[in-house]
């Protein structure tokens, strides 16, 4: 027999095997369909079974999902959860959810109800869903290699302690978060002890807390994502590894919101981020072994709000551009490295060409620890006397941190 | 009085130090939009070039002129006219001449580079700090005969406006740190039209840093359409208080 003969007749022999048990179905639920529940249709599949929801309102309370399906909205089917249930439980491996309408999960201060809810699970992927006043969004708990994508959250919660997170991920692990937009929530992405996970390319915007809520979840990354608008930017504590590349954070403004706030992390790397109009760019209290490349901190209140207790931070060939304070600190100590930044506000000359500043450069005004110690005086701020007074500390520092300089800094802005 | 304001603007138009004064804002403002690419810089060397140089040149100018025209004040003093319109027409010729050279020299480069709410705010109150000044000079030059004194007077009041003021109001500040004394700090900041003006640019400039929680304050006063207006209100007062000091002096002086 020649080998394309052969070939073909393993291909005729695959076309006959349908109808032997093991090949996935496809059930059609909606008005006048198959099945008229969600409910049913889940009672009737086999694992591996495809279910296609038509478009309608489907009220059946808590759907709880025990086998590993696959359930396809067409058009944006409804999945109302009447403010009484937890929409979706997923207690199954391997479940697709995709193109749904889920609304109004119940709202307690007891139970933390989800819009869809993973318990335990591995590779279950929730795409391309609206979830729309829901408690909780997305919640994952223990769950392991699951994809949240595509989805669209919004809630309009009012109050902090009445109100739940987008996406919530709690001892989970190998999480994929991409192309997810959340707004009005407590938290828009919520991370406690979430391992090996990516965050990529989602939108979280005025939420009431934080855009990116993240503790005790080590070894993540969280790219190209723009928070936006927060009550409070973006807060990243107690973890390490993390890797923080090319996000945007951008207005969040308030005496405690942060573009982003870092405390006690270390071994992380924050690159290529865009800091933009925040009241602080970053917040930094017990951040250690931190390296932070070819950031842009433009128009912030302070660029940068480093606490003495920081240490080993290098920041290099960062843009610091039209911030009111460039750097704030609350301490003389310094045990960072800064070096090769640009300074909108340097005010020295390169005699040799090399685009590299021949005095250093101090980031810290006194005029920002005056500030930072009676934050009335702001309202001095520009005036012929305070002027006066930072040329003066300039020449000769007396407040601020003698060792807080960047040695090199550059003559022209980094190109990013 | 329409007559001798025509007569005094163009007299003080076509003075040398007004036109070198205009020329003067025209190079210093072209020459910090041209040098950085970055418009914030720029607005930044031009607020303190509003707040310290337009209210000096002003004084003293609005002084000097008042003193070099006494002769001529006394001319038309001889005349059928009144002394209040005298006064005022002296006034208005003052304040729209130099306000019209600091539209001119600062203005048209600010339209041509930076049309941005801060720009708009820093031209408004550049005019309004030069008419406010011309009135204070107005005040400072009817008290004596004295030229040497008047102008001395003058630089004297410059000088607790643009320095001392803050300095008193810095040295409070860490009096009083262990106090809320943030809203008293609003009412304080109305006594100097310097510091009003210069907190409405603060507020488009800075609104990043003055968002935090004592910012806001002043934000929550300064930022709404109320406080606008009681600002304005406050800049009117800051107008027309010397003017009708110096008015009522005028009008008693004996000549």
């Amino acid at each position: 027999m020649r080998p394309s003969t052969s070939i073909l007749s393993l291909l005729s022999l695959l076309f006959l095997l349908p109808g032997v048990s093991g090949h996935a179905r496809v059930l059609t639920t909606g008005r006048g369909q198959q099945f008229e529940k969600i409910t049913q249709a889940l009672q009737a599949a086999q694992p591996h079974d495809t279910i296609i929801v038509q478009a309608g309102t489907y009220k059946e309370g808590n759907i709880v999902i025990t086998k590993p399906v696959s359930l396809l909205g067409k058009n944006h089917p409804v999945i109302d959860g009447q403010k009484k249930f937890e929409n979706i439980s997923v207690k199954a491996d391997s479940v697709l959810i995709d193109g749904f309408r889920i609304i109004n999960s119940g709202t307690s201060s007891i139970v933390d109800y989800a819009g869809v809810r993973i318990c335990n699970r591995r590779y279950v992927t929730i795409s391309n869903n609206i979830l729309e006043d829901c408690f909780f969004g997305i919640y994952s708990q223990y769950g392991v290699n699951c994809t949240i994508s595509g989805n669209k959250l919004a809630a309009h919660q009012v109050e902090e302690q009445q109100s739940g997170n987008g996406i919530h991920c709690w001892k989970s692990d190998s999480l994929i978060i991409t192309g997810n937009t959340v707004s009005g929530h407590r938290d828009g992405i919520y991370f406690e002890f979430v391992t090996n996970s990516v965050i990529w390319r989602n939108i979280s915007h005025h939420n009431m807390r934080y855009g990116l809520h993240f503790m005790f979840s080590n070894s993540d990354m969280y790219a190209a994502n723009v928070f936006e608008n927060n009550g409070a930017g973006v807060a990243v504590m107690f973890s390490n590894h993390v890797k923080m590349f090319h996000n945007y954070f951008r207005e969040n403004w308030g005496d405690a919101a942060y573009g982003l706030l870092l405390k006690e992390i270390s071994d992380s790397y924050i690159d290529g981020n865009c800091f933009d109009r925040n009241t602080s760019g970053i917040f930094l209290e017990g951040v250690s072994r931190v390296e932070m490349y070819r950031n842009q901190f433009k128009e912030n209140g302070w660029g940068l709000k480093i606490q003495a207790s920081c240490m080993d931070i290098v920041l290099k060939e960062n843009n610091f551009i039209s911030n009111t304070f460039d750097v704030g600190t609350n301490g003389s100590l310094v045990l960072n490295t800064f070096t090769n930044n640009y300074w909108d506000k340097y005010e020295g000359y390169d005699l040799n060409r090399n685009k590299i500043g021949d005095v250093p450069y101090r980031p810290v005004s006194m005029y920002s620890i005056i500030v930072e110690k009676n934050p009335p005086a702001m309202i001095l701020f520009r005036s012929l006397i305070t002027s006066l007074m930072d040329r003066s500390e300039k020449v000769l520092p007396s407040l601020t941190p003698e060792n807080l300089k960047d040695p090199n800094p550059l003559m022209k802005p980094v190109k990013l | 009085m329409k007559k001798i304001i025509k007569y005094i603007l163009l007299d003080i138009v076509r003075n040398k130090i007004v036109i070198a004064y205009t020329g003067i804002l025209l190079a210093i403002s072209f020459t910090v939009f041209g040098l950085e690419d970055n418009t914030q810089k720029g607005l930044l060397t031009l607020l303190n070039l509003v707040l310290f140089i337009v209210p000096l040149v002003c004084v003293i100018f609005s002084t000097i002129y008042i003193y070099n025209s006494s002769e001529f004040v006394e001319l038309l003093l001889s005349q059928p006219i009144k002394r209040k319109s005298i006064w005022l027409s002296l006034y208005t010729g003052l304040a729209g001449a130099l306000s019209l050279s600091f539209l001119a020299g600062v203005g048209i480069p600010l339209l041509i580079y930076d049309r941005s709410a801060t720009g708009i705010t820093l031209l408004v109150m550049g005019m309004l700090l030069s008419i406010i000044f011309v009135s204070i000079a107005m005040l400072a030059s009817v008290g004596t005969r004295d030229k040497a004194r008047g102008i001395g007077l003058s630089i004297m009041l410059w000088l607790y406006f643009a320095l001392v003021f803050d300095g008193i109001v810095l040295f409070l500040l860490f009096q009083f740190a262990d106090y809320p004394i943030e809203k008293a700090m609003v009412g304080v900041s109305a006594l100097n039209p310097v510091d009003l003006a210069r907190i409405m640019v603060l507020l488009k400039m800075d609104v990043s840093a003055l968002m935090g929680y004592t910012g806001a304050i002043f934000k929550d006063f300064f930022g709404t359409q109320k406080g606008i207006v009681i600002s304005m209100v406050v800049m009117a007062i800051w107008t027309a208080a010397p003017l009708l000091l110096s008015l009522r002096k005028f009008n008693r002086k004996d000549l």
